[in-house]
């Protein structure tokens, strides 16, 4: 069972701001997600490898050689707020 | 009272000289208009997918070979969550339970883990720009964000804070030799951050440990771990508890502040990153990292001690200085003639205050031009303060050290010059000479001093001072 402490904690780690009944439902369906996660464990794993990736493939590279990078205007124009240089943000301090 | 021991690990961050970013074809860039080498790959727009850069593959196994890690067979990447503007998905592309290579080994410390991972963005603080609205706004330049690192962690081998940066300048020098990082501290391709603790002497048992960030220099590192030490010793002693957090130590006040207690900043939530493959070493990758990997600066101190003679401190400055130890190599091949252990301490004493931090491969003095010099000094050809006459000029205009001597007539005085100097010598100095007769041996110096001025250093004292013997008799 997930508690009303550990959605607010998780909340806050995704800097998700949530609504008292938003916490109750929350609560609820993470419970049910993670029960059913849990079913898994009645599975017998013995001898399988823990997937990290569902295809079996390995060592995808790319050679080390540049590409067009976008120009600094194309780069800056979708952000909610910028200088001719950069992307404005709120001090992380502050 | 109580003795206490100090406990200390690494942890460094080596930003890697590819040409492109860790998973995209961004050129890596010093010094470029801020947000002019970026893409939606390393801007973390939505529906892009990071590819990872072979080459940064191939210098992270170098790192690992070279300090003989256990290179994973399969390493995969993990996403690391945290929110921070110089991290725009939300995520770092790192390594968690299977880094690439661990229980590693550089001198006498132990290598924990060493894996890879993207660099995050440059936040520029208000006012850089002048263009700020206000104070509480800073100005994010991705231009740095995604490019590829290493992060090497040491185990808790280290005693003191000489010790760490006796180790890290071995392991500076270590990534410098094998090509695969600038390795500058002030410019920050080489972070270093340091976990500290102290426990009572001979206790086996961890204190608990506090992680000092950032720190940019070699001095900074070994006064903020004294500080630091000092500081856990002092809480320790006066019954307190020291407290787990990290800190930043400023080399001006030698203050330590707590950086930051976000209560919850060590749940990154690691998971699997699921939009790249593992890295499986092949035999080939292997192969070609280990091929790729030159004598190791340890273990061309110890040749340099061991095969030609050299005192353990010129020989660790020659290996540790890359450079250093190749001019002096190619001065050795050039003249077999020359003693070893005497053209180590020209190179050391003699040529290095001269270049100061230059490459001598790009100075005037050849390889060749230095061993013949040091022949000549050794041969009693020419004096030891004429052939630092001879280094002058060889620094400033390079040229062939023979040629010097004779150009500028600073052969060491012998035969008939020399004999005639001292006559001289003697003639110029009664008094001295009477003295000398007299049993008075100090006598001699006003005698050779007079030479010596004569031939403006070009003599060998010993020899005047057998001559004026002869001469008098003595």
């Amino acid at each position: 069972m997930i508690d009303r402490e550990q959605v607010l904690h998780v909340a806050k780690l995704a800097r998700l701001r949530l609504s008292e009944e938003e916490v109750e439902r929350m609560s609820e369906e993470l419970s049910t997600i993670l029960e059913h996660v849990e079913r898994i464990n009645e599975l017998d794993l013995e001898g399988v490898e823990p997937t990290s990736h569902v295809i079996d493939v390995e060592n995808v590279l790319r050679p080390d050689e540049p590409r067009p990078c976008l120009p600094r205007e194309v780069a800056l124009a979708n952000a909610p707020d910028a200088t001719d240089e950069g992307f404005r943000v709120p001090s992380p301090g502050g | 009272m109580t003795d206490f021991e100090p406990v200390i690990g690494l942890e460094i961050h080596v930003q890697l000289k590819t040409r492109t970013k860790m998973f995209c074809g961004c050129e890596l860039s010093f010094g470029a208009p801020p947000n002019t080498h970026t893409c939606p790959v390393c801007l973390g727009h939505p529906g892009t997918l990071p590819v990872t850069n072979a080459e940064a593959v191939h210098f992270g196994l170098m790192i690992a070979m070279a300090l003989d890690c256990t290179v994973a067979p399969r390493s995969i990447f993990h996403r690391k969550n945290y929110f921070y503007p110089d991290l725009p998905k939300g995520y770092q592309i790192s390594q968690y339970d299977i880094p690439l290579g661990r229980e590693g080994r550089l001198g006498d410390v132990r290598i924990h883990r060493v894996h890879l991972e993207e660099d995050a963005a440059k936040l520029v603080h208000a006012g850089s720009s002048g263009r700020m609205h206000t104070a509480e706004a800073s100005v994010v330049d991705f231009n740095r964000g995604g490019t590829p690192l290493v992060e090497i962690v040491s185990e808790p081998d280290i005693r003191t804070a000489h010790q760490a940066g006796d180790w890290l300048r071995l392991l500076r020098a270590t990534l410098k030799r094998i090509g695969v990082s600038d390795v500058n501290m002030e410019e920050g391709s080489l972070r270093c951050d340091a976990n500290i603790s102290i426990r009572p002497a001979g206790d086996s048992n961890f204190g608990v440990k506090t992680e000092l960030k950032n720190m940019n220099s070699f001095r900074f590192i070994e006064r903020g771990i004294e500080a630091e030490v000092a500081r856990q010793e002092s809480i320790l002693r006066d019954g307190g508890q020291v407290v787990q957090e990290t800190l930043h130590f400023d080399p001006s006040t030698g203050a330590i502040t707590s950086l930051r207690s976000k209560e919850e900043a060590h749940d990154y939530r690691y998971f699997p990153e699921p939009d790249l493959v593992p890295i499986a070493p092949t035999e080939a990758m292997l192969e070609r990292a280990r091929e790729a990997l030159p004598e190791l600066p340890a273990a061309r101190a110890e040749r340099f001690e061991r095969d030609l003679g050299l005192t353990a401190g010129t020989a660790k400055l020659l290996a540790f200085r890359g450079e250093l130890g190749d001019f002096f190599e190619d001065a050795l091949g050039a003249d077999g003639q020359v003693e070893p252990a005497t053209l180590a301490n020209w190179v050391t004493v003699e040529l290095v205050p001269r270049l100061g931090d230059a490459d001598p491969q790009e100075s005037k003095v050849e390889p060749r031009a230095l061993a013949r010099l040091v022949e000549l000094v050794s041969a009693k050809t020419i004096s030891q303060s004429a052939g630092k006459t001879v280094l002058d000029v060889l620094a400033a205009e390079g040229g062939d050290p023979e040629r010097i001597v004779q150009e500028r007539s600073l052969a060491m005085a012998g035969g008939d010059e020399l004999e005639g100097i001292v006559e001289r010598a003697l003639e110029a100095n009664p008094k001295a000479v009477e003295e000398l007769k007299g049993g008075k041996a100090k006598a001699i110096g006003a005698i050779v001093g007079f030479a010596m001025r004569e031939t403006k250093g070009r003599a060998d004292g010993g020899e005047v001072n057998r001559i004026v013997r002869e001469k008098l008799g003595l």
